[in-house]
Protein backbone atom coordinates (compact mmCIF):
# COMPACT_ATOMS: atom_id res chain seq x y z
CA UNK A 1 0.00 0.00 0.00
CA UNK A 2 1.41 3.68 -0.74
CA UNK A 3 1.72 5.80 2.03
CA UNK A 4 0.28 8.94 2.31
CA UNK A 5 1.12 12.09 3.80
CA UNK A 6 -0.56 13.72 6.90
CA UNK A 7 -0.45 17.52 5.91
CA UNK A 8 -1.94 16.18 1.67
CA UNK A 9 -4.30 18.66 0.17
CA UNK A 10 -5.47 17.97 -3.53
CA UNK A 11 -5.00 14.53 -5.41
CA UNK A 12 -2.51 14.90 -8.00
CA UNK A 13 -4.01 15.42 -11.76
CA UNK A 14 -4.60 11.96 -13.63
CA UNK A 15 -4.98 10.98 -17.09
CA UNK A 16 -8.96 9.95 -17.22
CA UNK A 17 -7.83 6.64 -18.94
CA UNK A 18 -4.91 4.80 -20.80
CA UNK A 19 -6.21 5.87 -23.34
CA UNK A 20 -5.85 9.93 -23.02
CA UNK A 21 -1.91 8.80 -21.97
CA UNK A 22 -1.26 7.00 -24.71
CA UNK A 23 -2.70 9.38 -27.32
CA UNK A 24 -0.68 12.49 -25.33
CA UNK A 25 2.71 10.22 -25.19
CA UNK A 26 2.46 9.73 -29.03
CA UNK A 27 1.59 13.07 -29.82
CA UNK A 28 4.94 13.81 -27.92
CA UNK A 29 6.96 11.56 -29.46
CA UNK A 30 5.38 12.25 -33.09
CA UNK A 31 6.70 15.71 -33.95
CA UNK A 32 8.28 17.88 -36.31
CA UNK A 33 11.72 15.63 -37.01
CA UNK A 34 9.20 12.71 -37.88
CA UNK A 35 8.37 14.65 -41.19
CA UNK A 36 11.08 16.40 -41.75
CA UNK A 37 14.41 14.54 -40.66
CA UNK A 38 13.81 10.62 -40.85
CA UNK A 39 13.14 10.54 -44.38
CA UNK A 40 16.31 11.73 -45.25
CA UNK A 41 18.08 10.07 -42.27
CA UNK A 42 16.81 6.76 -43.34
CA UNK A 43 17.87 7.82 -47.46
CA UNK A 44 21.26 9.24 -46.42
CA UNK A 45 22.02 5.88 -44.89
CA UNK A 46 21.59 2.79 -46.38
CA UNK A 47 17.59 2.98 -47.00
CA UNK A 48 15.98 0.16 -46.73
CA UNK A 49 19.08 -1.59 -45.11
CA UNK A 50 18.58 1.27 -42.68
CA UNK A 51 15.87 -1.20 -41.49
CA UNK A 52 18.04 -3.12 -39.97
CA UNK A 53 20.27 -0.72 -37.27
CA UNK A 54 17.01 1.28 -36.75
CA UNK A 55 14.36 -1.60 -35.47
CA UNK A 56 17.63 -2.46 -33.57
CA UNK A 57 18.22 0.90 -31.66
CA UNK A 58 14.18 1.11 -31.57
CA UNK A 59 14.15 -2.38 -29.31
CA UNK A 60 17.69 -1.59 -27.50
CA UNK A 61 17.91 1.84 -26.47
CA UNK A 62 14.47 3.57 -27.56
CA UNK A 63 12.48 1.35 -25.76
CA UNK A 64 14.38 0.65 -22.73
CA UNK A 65 14.97 4.28 -22.37
CA UNK A 66 10.96 4.78 -22.54
CA UNK A 67 10.42 2.58 -20.17
CA UNK A 68 13.25 3.91 -17.66
CA UNK A 69 11.07 7.38 -18.10
CA UNK A 70 7.77 5.89 -17.50
CA UNK A 71 9.32 3.61 -14.58
CA UNK A 72 10.91 6.69 -12.50
CA UNK A 73 8.05 9.10 -12.94
CA UNK A 74 5.21 6.82 -12.18
CA UNK A 75 7.07 5.18 -9.54
CA UNK A 76 8.25 8.69 -7.82
CA UNK A 77 5.12 10.48 -8.48
CA UNK A 78 6.10 13.65 -10.01
CA UNK A 79 7.92 16.17 -12.81
CA UNK A 80 11.74 15.79 -13.08
CA UNK A 81 12.99 17.53 -10.12
CA UNK A 82 10.83 15.31 -7.48
CA UNK A 83 11.60 12.44 -9.30
CA UNK A 84 15.42 12.92 -8.98
CA UNK A 85 15.01 14.17 -5.74
CA UNK A 86 13.29 11.34 -4.52
CA UNK A 87 15.17 8.83 -6.36
CA UNK A 88 18.56 9.95 -5.30
CA UNK A 89 17.22 11.33 -1.88
CA UNK A 90 18.12 14.94 -2.63
CA UNK A 91 21.26 15.17 -4.28
CA UNK A 92 19.91 14.91 -7.71
CA UNK A 93 17.23 17.16 -8.05
CA UNK A 94 20.00 19.25 -10.50
CA UNK A 95 19.48 16.39 -12.87
CA UNK A 96 15.54 16.95 -13.21
CA UNK A 97 16.20 20.80 -13.21
CA UNK A 98 18.63 20.26 -16.17
CA UNK A 99 15.56 18.43 -17.97
CA UNK A 100 13.56 21.54 -17.20
CA UNK A 101 15.39 24.07 -18.80
CA UNK A 102 16.69 21.91 -21.86
CA UNK A 103 12.51 22.26 -22.23
CA UNK A 104 12.61 25.57 -21.76
CA UNK A 105 15.01 26.07 -24.26
CA UNK A 106 13.25 23.75 -26.88
CA UNK A 107 9.84 25.67 -25.84
CA UNK A 108 11.36 29.07 -27.24
CA UNK A 109 12.46 28.25 -30.64
CA UNK A 110 10.10 25.04 -31.39
CA UNK A 111 7.05 27.51 -30.74
CA UNK A 112 8.34 29.54 -34.14
CA UNK A 113 9.15 26.56 -36.00
CA UNK A 114 5.03 25.43 -35.42
CA UNK A 115 4.11 29.14 -36.31
CA UNK A 116 5.85 29.02 -39.54
CA UNK A 117 4.18 25.81 -40.45
CA UNK A 118 0.90 27.77 -39.63
CA UNK A 119 1.90 30.09 -41.95
CA UNK A 120 2.45 28.20 -44.81
CA UNK A 121 -1.01 26.47 -44.24
CA UNK A 122 -2.44 29.67 -45.25
CA UNK A 123 0.34 30.50 -47.50
CA UNK A 124 -0.47 27.20 -49.35
CA UNK A 125 -4.00 28.64 -50.56
CA UNK A 126 -2.61 30.84 -53.02
CA UNK A 127 0.93 29.61 -53.29
CA UNK A 128 2.35 32.77 -51.94
CA UNK A 129 6.00 31.22 -52.46
CA UNK A 130 5.49 32.17 -56.22
CA UNK A 131 8.47 30.48 -58.66
CA UNK A 132 11.54 31.14 -56.18
CA UNK A 133 10.33 29.05 -52.73
CA UNK A 134 13.79 29.84 -51.17
CA UNK A 135 13.99 33.03 -52.13
CA UNK A 136 10.55 34.06 -50.65
CA UNK A 137 11.55 32.10 -47.38
CA UNK A 138 14.67 33.71 -46.94
CA UNK A 139 13.94 36.85 -48.31
CA UNK A 140 10.42 37.99 -48.19
CA UNK A 141 8.65 35.85 -45.41
CA UNK A 142 11.73 35.59 -42.63
CA UNK A 143 13.96 38.50 -43.97
CA UNK A 144 16.78 36.99 -42.67
CA UNK A 145 19.98 38.53 -41.88
CA UNK A 146 23.44 37.44 -40.92
CA UNK A 147 23.71 35.22 -37.70
CA UNK A 148 23.77 37.74 -34.53
CA UNK A 149 21.35 39.05 -32.36
CA UNK A 150 18.76 41.19 -33.90
CA UNK A 151 15.71 43.58 -32.48
CA UNK A 152 14.25 44.04 -36.01
CA UNK A 153 10.79 42.18 -35.46
CA UNK A 154 9.14 40.89 -38.50
CA UNK A 155 5.27 40.94 -38.04
CA UNK A 156 4.45 37.94 -40.74
CA UNK A 157 6.40 35.48 -38.45
CA UNK A 158 5.45 37.74 -34.84
CA UNK A 159 1.61 37.28 -35.35
CA UNK A 160 1.14 33.38 -35.85
CA UNK A 161 3.97 33.50 -33.05
CA UNK A 162 1.64 35.13 -31.00
CA UNK A 163 -1.26 33.14 -31.98
CA UNK A 164 0.34 29.89 -31.49
CA UNK A 165 1.83 30.89 -27.58
CA UNK A 166 -1.74 31.63 -27.19
CA UNK A 167 -3.28 28.62 -27.63
CA UNK A 168 -0.83 26.20 -26.34
CA UNK A 169 -0.93 28.80 -22.93
CA UNK A 170 -4.65 28.17 -22.67
CA UNK A 171 -4.47 24.59 -23.06
CA UNK A 172 -1.72 24.38 -20.89
CA UNK A 173 -3.70 26.33 -18.21
CA UNK A 174 -6.92 24.07 -18.63
CA UNK A 175 -4.84 21.13 -16.91
CA UNK A 176 -3.86 17.65 -17.67
CA UNK A 177 -6.83 16.06 -18.17
CA UNK A 178 -8.66 19.00 -19.71
CA UNK A 179 -6.04 20.45 -21.75
CA UNK A 180 -3.25 18.50 -22.69
CA UNK A 181 -5.48 15.07 -22.77
CA UNK A 182 -8.38 16.48 -25.03
CA UNK A 183 -6.03 18.19 -27.48
CA UNK A 184 -4.38 15.09 -27.61
CA UNK A 185 -7.80 13.57 -28.29
CA UNK A 186 -8.70 15.90 -31.33
CA UNK A 187 -5.29 16.91 -32.53
CA UNK A 188 -3.51 13.19 -32.72
CA UNK A 189 -6.81 11.82 -35.03
CA UNK A 190 -6.99 14.84 -36.76
CA UNK A 191 -2.87 14.68 -37.91
CA UNK A 192 -3.23 10.89 -38.65
CA UNK A 193 -6.36 11.49 -41.54
CA UNK A 194 -4.37 14.56 -42.59
CA UNK A 195 -1.25 12.86 -42.88
CA UNK A 196 -2.87 9.62 -44.47
CA UNK A 197 -4.82 11.87 -47.10
CA UNK A 198 -1.44 13.17 -48.04
CA UNK A 199 0.69 10.15 -48.27
CA UNK A 200 -2.18 8.58 -50.26
CA UNK A 201 -2.11 11.38 -52.89
CA UNK A 202 1.27 11.50 -53.01
CA UNK A 203 1.95 7.71 -53.59
CA UNK A 204 -0.49 8.11 -56.86
CA UNK A 205 1.42 10.88 -58.18
CA UNK A 206 3.55 10.60 -61.24
CA UNK A 207 7.06 9.45 -60.25
CA UNK A 208 6.25 8.35 -56.83
CA UNK A 209 7.71 4.52 -57.20
CA UNK A 210 10.97 6.30 -58.27
CA UNK A 211 11.45 7.88 -55.06
CA UNK A 212 10.35 4.78 -52.90
CA UNK A 213 12.83 2.90 -54.99
CA UNK A 214 15.46 5.38 -54.22
CA UNK A 215 13.83 5.03 -50.44
CA UNK A 216 13.93 1.76 -50.04
CA UNK A 217 16.57 -0.18 -51.95
CA UNK A 218 18.91 -1.19 -49.64
CA UNK A 219 22.84 -0.57 -49.68
CA UNK A 220 24.04 -3.09 -47.88
CA UNK A 221 27.81 -2.20 -47.26
CA UNK A 222 26.25 0.64 -45.09
CA UNK A 223 25.32 -1.52 -42.02
CA UNK A 224 29.25 -2.35 -41.95
CA UNK A 225 29.88 1.48 -41.66
CA UNK A 226 29.22 2.36 -37.41
CA UNK A 227 28.24 6.22 -38.62
CA UNK A 228 25.08 4.45 -40.03
CA UNK A 229 24.53 2.83 -36.76
CA UNK A 230 25.12 5.88 -34.64
CA UNK A 231 23.14 7.47 -36.58
CA UNK A 232 19.31 4.97 -36.51
CA UNK A 233 20.37 5.37 -32.50
CA UNK A 234 20.45 9.17 -33.00
CA UNK A 235 16.82 9.21 -34.75
CA UNK A 236 15.56 6.82 -32.84
CA UNK A 237 16.67 8.73 -29.38
CA UNK A 238 16.39 12.55 -30.78
CA UNK A 239 12.48 11.24 -32.20
CA UNK A 240 10.78 9.77 -29.03
CA UNK A 241 10.89 12.70 -26.72
CA UNK A 242 13.14 10.58 -23.87
CA UNK A 243 15.29 11.55 -21.41
CA UNK A 244 14.41 15.24 -20.81
CA UNK A 245 11.48 14.74 -18.73
CA UNK A 246 8.73 14.33 -20.96
CA UNK A 247 7.58 10.99 -20.04
CA UNK A 248 8.76 11.02 -16.57
CA UNK A 249 5.64 13.66 -15.90
CA UNK A 250 3.39 12.33 -18.32
CA UNK A 251 3.77 8.97 -16.50
CA UNK A 252 3.62 10.70 -12.91
CA UNK A 253 -0.21 11.54 -14.36
CA UNK A 254 -1.07 7.75 -14.71
CA UNK A 255 -3.29 5.56 -12.20
CA UNK A 256 -1.16 3.61 -9.74
CA UNK A 257 -2.17 0.21 -11.68
CA UNK A 258 -2.07 1.03 -14.96
CA UNK A 259 0.28 -0.36 -17.57
CA UNK A 260 3.36 0.60 -18.17
CA UNK A 261 5.68 -1.92 -19.92
CA UNK A 262 3.57 -2.60 -23.14
CA UNK A 263 2.23 0.95 -23.31
CA UNK A 264 5.77 1.81 -23.75
CA UNK A 265 6.15 -0.28 -26.60
CA UNK A 266 3.13 0.96 -28.25
CA UNK A 267 4.05 4.40 -27.87
CA UNK A 268 7.70 3.17 -29.55
CA UNK A 269 6.15 1.32 -32.71
CA UNK A 270 3.17 3.99 -32.87
CA UNK A 271 6.63 6.86 -33.14
CA UNK A 272 8.32 4.59 -35.81
CA UNK A 273 5.30 3.48 -37.58
CA UNK A 274 4.47 7.79 -38.30
CA UNK A 275 8.32 7.90 -39.23
CA UNK A 276 7.80 5.12 -42.27
CA UNK A 277 4.22 6.65 -42.85
CA UNK A 278 6.57 10.29 -43.34
CA UNK A 279 8.99 7.94 -45.38
CA UNK A 280 6.88 6.65 -48.07
CA UNK A 281 4.88 10.09 -48.22
CA UNK A 282 8.13 12.79 -48.34
CA UNK A 283 10.02 10.33 -50.91
CA UNK A 284 6.98 9.56 -52.97
CA UNK A 285 6.47 13.53 -53.43
CA UNK A 286 10.35 13.61 -54.15
CA UNK A 287 10.41 11.11 -56.45
CA UNK A 288 7.49 13.43 -58.49
CA UNK A 289 9.50 16.37 -58.21
CA UNK A 290 12.67 14.44 -59.35
CA UNK A 291 10.46 13.60 -62.82
CA UNK A 292 9.24 16.77 -63.07
CA UNK A 293 12.45 18.04 -63.06
CA UNK A 294 14.34 15.98 -64.86
CA UNK A 295 16.92 14.41 -62.79
CA UNK A 296 17.00 11.72 -60.44
CA UNK A 297 16.09 11.03 -57.18
CA UNK A 298 19.75 10.75 -55.74
CA UNK A 299 20.61 14.39 -57.21
CA UNK A 300 18.05 16.45 -55.52
CA UNK A 301 18.89 18.66 -52.85
CA UNK A 302 17.05 20.16 -49.79
CA UNK A 303 15.46 16.30 -48.63
CA UNK A 304 15.53 16.91 -44.93
CA UNK A 305 15.06 19.52 -42.23
CA UNK A 306 14.06 23.45 -42.74
CA UNK A 307 14.83 23.40 -46.30
CA UNK A 308 12.62 20.06 -47.15
CA UNK A 309 9.48 21.85 -45.48
CA UNK A 310 9.88 25.34 -46.73
CA UNK A 311 11.34 25.17 -49.79
CA UNK A 312 11.12 21.97 -51.30
CA UNK A 313 7.38 21.23 -50.42
CA UNK A 314 6.56 24.38 -51.51
CA UNK A 315 8.39 23.20 -55.15
CA UNK A 316 6.35 20.73 -55.26
CA UNK A 317 2.98 22.02 -54.43
CA UNK A 318 3.44 24.69 -56.82
CA UNK A 319 4.10 21.35 -59.76
CA UNK A 320 0.80 19.46 -58.76
CA UNK A 321 -2.36 19.85 -60.21
CA UNK A 322 -4.50 20.58 -56.45
CA UNK A 323 -1.38 21.41 -54.68
CA UNK A 324 -2.91 23.62 -52.47
CA UNK A 325 -4.98 21.15 -51.09
CA UNK A 326 -1.65 18.84 -50.62
CA UNK A 327 0.36 21.68 -48.86
CA UNK A 328 -2.74 22.54 -46.34
CA UNK A 329 -2.48 18.78 -45.62
CA UNK A 330 1.43 18.79 -45.36
CA UNK A 331 1.72 22.27 -43.09
CA UNK A 332 -1.77 21.33 -41.37
CA UNK A 333 0.26 18.24 -40.38
CA UNK A 334 3.65 19.98 -39.73
CA UNK A 335 1.13 22.17 -37.45
CA UNK A 336 -0.34 19.44 -35.45
CA UNK A 337 2.69 17.81 -35.05
CA UNK A 338 4.18 20.48 -33.81
CA UNK A 339 1.62 21.51 -31.21
CA UNK A 340 1.49 17.79 -29.63
CA UNK A 341 5.39 17.85 -28.75
CA UNK A 342 4.86 21.34 -27.95
CA UNK A 343 2.17 20.81 -25.08
CA UNK A 344 4.14 18.37 -23.69
CA UNK A 345 7.40 20.06 -23.31
CA UNK A 346 5.71 22.97 -21.97
CA UNK A 347 3.91 20.48 -19.47
CA UNK A 348 7.31 19.32 -18.16
CA UNK A 349 8.26 22.88 -17.39
CA UNK A 350 5.12 23.78 -15.59
CA UNK A 351 4.76 20.46 -13.60
CA UNK A 352 7.96 20.90 -12.08
CA UNK A 353 7.57 25.27 -11.22
CA UNK A 354 3.87 23.84 -9.90
CA UNK A 355 5.39 20.97 -7.39
CA UNK A 356 8.61 23.68 -6.24
CA UNK A 357 6.56 26.86 -5.53
CA UNK A 358 2.97 25.05 -5.11
CA UNK A 359 1.06 26.76 -7.92
CA UNK A 360 -1.47 25.44 -9.47
CA UNK A 361 -1.60 24.33 -13.57
CA UNK A 362 -3.61 27.66 -14.52
CA UNK A 363 -0.79 29.85 -12.60
CA UNK A 364 2.31 28.01 -13.80
CA UNK A 365 0.86 28.30 -17.68
CA UNK A 366 0.03 31.75 -17.26
CA UNK A 367 3.43 33.24 -15.43
CA UNK A 368 6.54 30.65 -16.91
CA UNK A 369 4.34 30.26 -20.20
CA UNK A 370 3.80 34.16 -20.32
CA UNK A 371 7.23 34.36 -19.60
CA UNK A 372 8.72 32.08 -22.03
CA UNK A 373 6.49 33.72 -24.59
CA UNK A 374 8.16 37.06 -24.31
CA UNK A 375 11.41 35.15 -24.81
CA UNK A 376 10.35 33.47 -27.43
CA UNK A 377 8.79 36.08 -29.68
CA UNK A 378 12.27 38.24 -28.40
CA UNK A 379 14.21 36.05 -29.81
CA UNK A 380 12.43 34.74 -32.69
CA UNK A 381 10.04 36.79 -34.47
CA UNK A 382 13.26 38.79 -35.62
CA UNK A 383 15.13 38.31 -38.48
CA UNK A 384 17.69 35.86 -36.82
CA UNK A 385 15.49 33.59 -35.92
CA UNK A 386 16.62 31.44 -37.99
CA UNK A 387 20.57 31.06 -37.29
CA UNK A 388 19.63 31.26 -33.91
CA UNK A 389 17.42 28.17 -33.68
CA UNK A 390 19.06 26.31 -35.60
CA UNK A 391 22.81 26.85 -33.74
CA UNK A 392 21.01 26.74 -30.26
CA UNK A 393 18.50 23.42 -31.23
CA UNK A 394 22.04 21.69 -32.17
CA UNK A 395 23.80 22.27 -29.06
CA UNK A 396 20.56 21.43 -26.79
CA UNK A 397 19.97 17.96 -28.43
CA UNK A 398 23.38 17.04 -29.09
CA UNK A 399 25.29 17.87 -26.03
CA UNK A 400 22.19 18.80 -23.38
CA UNK A 401 19.43 15.96 -24.14
CA UNK A 402 22.43 13.26 -24.56
CA UNK A 403 24.56 14.41 -21.68
CA UNK A 404 21.06 13.90 -19.83
CA UNK A 405 20.07 10.80 -21.13
CA UNK A 406 23.57 9.47 -20.54
CA UNK A 407 24.49 10.53 -16.77
CA UNK A 408 20.07 9.46 -15.82
CA UNK A 409 21.27 6.07 -16.68
CA UNK A 410 24.02 6.15 -15.03
CA UNK A 411 23.08 7.62 -11.43
CA UNK A 412 20.45 5.50 -11.55
CA UNK A 413 22.19 1.93 -12.38
CA UNK A 414 25.42 2.59 -10.72
CA UNK A 415 25.20 5.49 -8.56
CA UNK A 416 21.90 4.97 -6.72
CA UNK A 417 21.27 1.51 -8.09
CA UNK A 418 18.17 1.40 -7.74
CA UNK A 419 17.26 -0.25 -11.96
CA UNK A 420 16.22 -3.63 -10.04
CA UNK A 421 13.35 -1.56 -7.90
CA UNK A 422 12.53 -0.06 -11.18
CA UNK A 423 12.26 -3.37 -12.78
CA UNK A 424 9.82 -4.68 -10.16
CA UNK A 425 7.72 -1.68 -10.61
CA UNK A 426 7.29 -2.03 -14.42
CA UNK A 427 6.78 -6.05 -13.57
CA UNK A 428 4.20 -5.38 -10.39
CA UNK A 429 1.72 -3.94 -12.82
CA UNK A 430 -0.11 -5.43 -15.97
CA UNK A 431 2.01 -5.55 -18.90
CA UNK A 432 4.73 -7.35 -20.73
CA UNK A 433 6.99 -8.62 -18.76
CA UNK A 434 10.33 -6.96 -18.27
CA UNK A 435 13.13 -9.04 -17.69
CA UNK A 436 17.15 -8.91 -16.53
CA UNK A 437 18.27 -7.99 -20.33
CA UNK A 438 16.50 -4.68 -19.60
CA UNK A 439 18.82 -3.58 -16.94
CA UNK A 440 21.67 -4.49 -18.87
CA UNK A 441 20.49 -1.94 -21.67
CA UNK A 442 20.10 0.60 -19.84
CA UNK A 443 22.97 0.44 -17.69
CA UNK A 444 25.62 -0.56 -19.93
CA UNK A 445 24.34 -0.44 -23.62
CA UNK A 446 22.35 2.95 -23.71
CA UNK A 447 25.38 4.32 -21.96
CA UNK A 448 27.92 3.22 -23.83
CA UNK A 449 26.05 4.08 -27.30
CA UNK A 450 24.93 7.54 -26.17
CA UNK A 451 28.35 8.07 -24.39
CA UNK A 452 30.15 7.84 -28.01
CA UNK A 453 27.32 9.85 -29.35
CA UNK A 454 27.58 12.72 -27.15
CA UNK A 455 31.48 12.65 -27.22
CA UNK A 456 31.60 12.44 -30.73
CA UNK A 457 29.23 15.11 -31.26
CA UNK A 458 31.07 17.50 -28.24
CA UNK A 459 34.43 16.77 -30.38
CA UNK A 460 32.95 17.73 -33.60
CA UNK A 461 31.34 20.88 -32.26
CA UNK A 462 34.82 21.71 -30.71
CA UNK A 463 36.96 20.80 -33.42
CA UNK A 464 34.93 21.95 -36.43
CA UNK A 465 32.32 24.06 -35.14
CA UNK A 466 28.88 23.69 -36.62
CA UNK A 467 27.86 24.59 -40.23
CA UNK A 468 29.31 27.49 -41.58
CA UNK A 469 28.33 29.75 -38.54
CA UNK A 470 31.24 32.10 -37.02
CA UNK A 471 32.83 30.68 -33.90
CA UNK A 472 32.03 33.39 -31.95
CA UNK A 473 28.37 32.86 -33.05
CA UNK A 474 28.69 29.27 -31.88
CA UNK A 475 30.41 30.04 -28.75
CA UNK A 476 27.80 32.52 -28.07
CA UNK A 477 24.52 31.19 -28.66
CA UNK A 478 25.28 27.41 -28.70
CA UNK A 479 28.18 26.57 -25.64
CA UNK A 480 26.65 29.48 -23.83
CA UNK A 481 22.90 28.07 -23.85
CA UNK A 482 24.32 24.72 -22.53
CA UNK A 483 26.82 26.66 -19.92
CA UNK A 484 23.29 28.89 -19.32
CA UNK A 485 21.35 25.79 -19.02
CA UNK A 486 23.59 24.30 -16.17
CA UNK A 487 23.94 27.40 -14.59
CA UNK A 488 20.18 27.77 -14.01
CA UNK A 489 19.62 24.18 -12.99
CA UNK A 490 21.69 25.09 -10.13
CA UNK A 491 19.51 27.87 -9.43
CA UNK A 492 16.64 26.23 -9.37
CA UNK A 493 18.32 23.70 -7.33
CA UNK A 494 18.76 25.56 -4.18
CA UNK A 495 15.50 27.73 -4.15
CA UNK A 496 13.62 26.87 -1.00
CA UNK A 497 10.19 24.15 -1.59
CA UNK A 498 6.89 25.28 -1.12
CA UNK A 499 5.84 21.93 0.76
CA UNK A 500 9.17 19.32 0.62
CA UNK A 501 8.89 16.63 -1.78
CA UNK A 502 11.03 14.24 0.62
CA UNK A 503 8.26 12.73 2.60
CA UNK A 504 7.54 10.53 0.28
CA UNK A 505 7.31 6.34 0.43
CA UNK A 506 7.10 4.76 -3.01
CA UNK A 507 4.93 1.95 -3.07
CA UNK A 508 6.22 -1.25 -1.79
CA UNK A 509 7.21 -4.62 -3.71
CA UNK A 510 7.08 -8.00 -3.70
CA UNK A 511 10.86 -9.04 -2.91
CA UNK A 512 12.26 -6.35 -3.92
CA UNK A 513 15.42 -6.37 -1.09
CA UNK A 514 15.40 -10.24 -2.13
CA UNK A 515 15.61 -11.68 -5.67
CA UNK A 516 14.50 -9.02 -8.14
CA UNK A 517 13.33 -11.88 -10.86
CA UNK A 518 10.32 -12.68 -8.16
CA UNK A 519 8.95 -9.36 -8.94
CA UNK A 520 6.27 -9.94 -11.21
CA UNK A 521 2.60 -10.50 -12.15
CA UNK B 1 9.82 0.11 -58.58
CA UNK B 2 12.67 -2.54 -58.20
CA UNK B 3 11.46 -6.55 -56.84
CA UNK B 4 14.04 -5.58 -53.67
CA UNK B 5 12.80 -2.44 -52.84
CA UNK B 6 9.97 -3.04 -52.87
CA UNK B 7 10.43 -6.57 -50.73
CA UNK B 8 12.18 -3.92 -48.16
CA UNK B 9 8.95 -1.51 -48.13
CA UNK B 10 6.67 -4.80 -47.41
CA UNK B 11 9.13 -5.79 -44.96
CA UNK B 12 9.31 -2.21 -42.93
CA UNK B 13 5.60 -2.57 -43.28
CA UNK B 14 5.30 -5.68 -41.47
CA UNK B 15 7.64 -5.51 -38.79
CA UNK B 16 6.73 -1.21 -37.89
CA UNK B 17 3.41 -1.27 -38.22
CA UNK B 18 2.84 -5.17 -37.26
CA UNK B 19 4.76 -4.68 -34.45
CA UNK B 20 2.36 -1.54 -33.54
CA UNK B 21 -0.85 -3.69 -33.96
CA UNK B 22 0.65 -6.47 -31.81
CA UNK B 23 1.47 -4.14 -29.13
CA UNK B 24 -1.87 -2.19 -28.99
CA UNK B 25 -3.22 -5.89 -29.32
CA UNK B 26 -1.62 -7.02 -26.15
CA UNK B 27 -2.56 -3.85 -24.53
CA UNK B 28 -5.92 -4.03 -24.96
CA UNK B 29 -6.03 -7.84 -23.56
CA UNK B 30 -3.79 -6.59 -21.01
CA UNK B 31 -6.03 -3.98 -20.12
CA UNK B 32 -9.04 -6.10 -19.83
CA UNK B 33 -7.65 -8.25 -18.06
CA UNK B 34 -6.72 -6.06 -15.34
CA UNK B 35 -9.07 -3.78 -15.41
CA UNK B 36 -8.61 -0.10 -15.18
CA UNK B 37 -9.49 1.62 -11.99
CA UNK B 38 -11.71 4.04 -12.90
CA UNK B 39 -12.49 5.58 -8.80
CA UNK B 40 -8.80 7.05 -8.77
CA UNK B 41 -5.78 6.86 -6.22
CA UNK B 42 -5.91 8.05 -3.31
CA UNK B 43 -3.92 11.06 -2.30
CA UNK B 44 -0.45 10.93 -2.28
CA UNK B 45 0.36 14.18 -0.86
CA UNK B 46 2.64 15.06 -3.91
CA UNK B 47 3.68 18.84 -3.52
CA UNK B 48 1.51 20.92 -6.05
CA UNK B 49 -1.22 19.00 -7.30
CA UNK B 50 -4.12 19.53 -8.58
CA UNK B 51 -6.09 22.24 -10.19
CA UNK B 52 -8.21 25.08 -7.87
Amino acid sequence: MPKTHAHAQRPREQWSGQLGFVLAAIGSAVGLGNIWRFPGVAYENGGGAFLIPYLVALLTAGIPILWLDYSLGHRFRGAAPTVFRRLTRGKGEILGWFQVTISCAIILYYTVIIAWSASYVWFSVDRRWGEDPAGFLIGEYLQAGDPGISTTIVPSVLIPLVGIWVVAIAILALGVQKGVERANLIFIPLLVIMFLGLVIRAVTLPGALDGLNAFFTPEWAALTDPGVWISAYSQIFFSLSIAFGIMITYSSYLKRRANLATTGLVVGFANSSFELLAGIGVFSALGFMAMQSGVPVAELPNIAGVTLAFIAFPQIISMMPGGQLFGVLFFGSLTLAGMTSLLSILQVVSAAFQEKFGITPRQAALRIGGVAALVSIALFSTTTALPLLDTVDKYVNEVGVAGSAVVMAVVVTWVVRRLPELQGHLNNRPGVRVGGWWRVLVGVVVPVVLGYILISGIRTLIVEGYDEYPRWFTNTFGWGTIAALVVLAGLMTVLRWRRSPDDYQPEELPGLHGDTREVGR
Amino acid sequence: MTTTALVFMLLAMVLVWGGLVVSILRLRRDGNDAGWDEHGDPVDGHPGVGRE
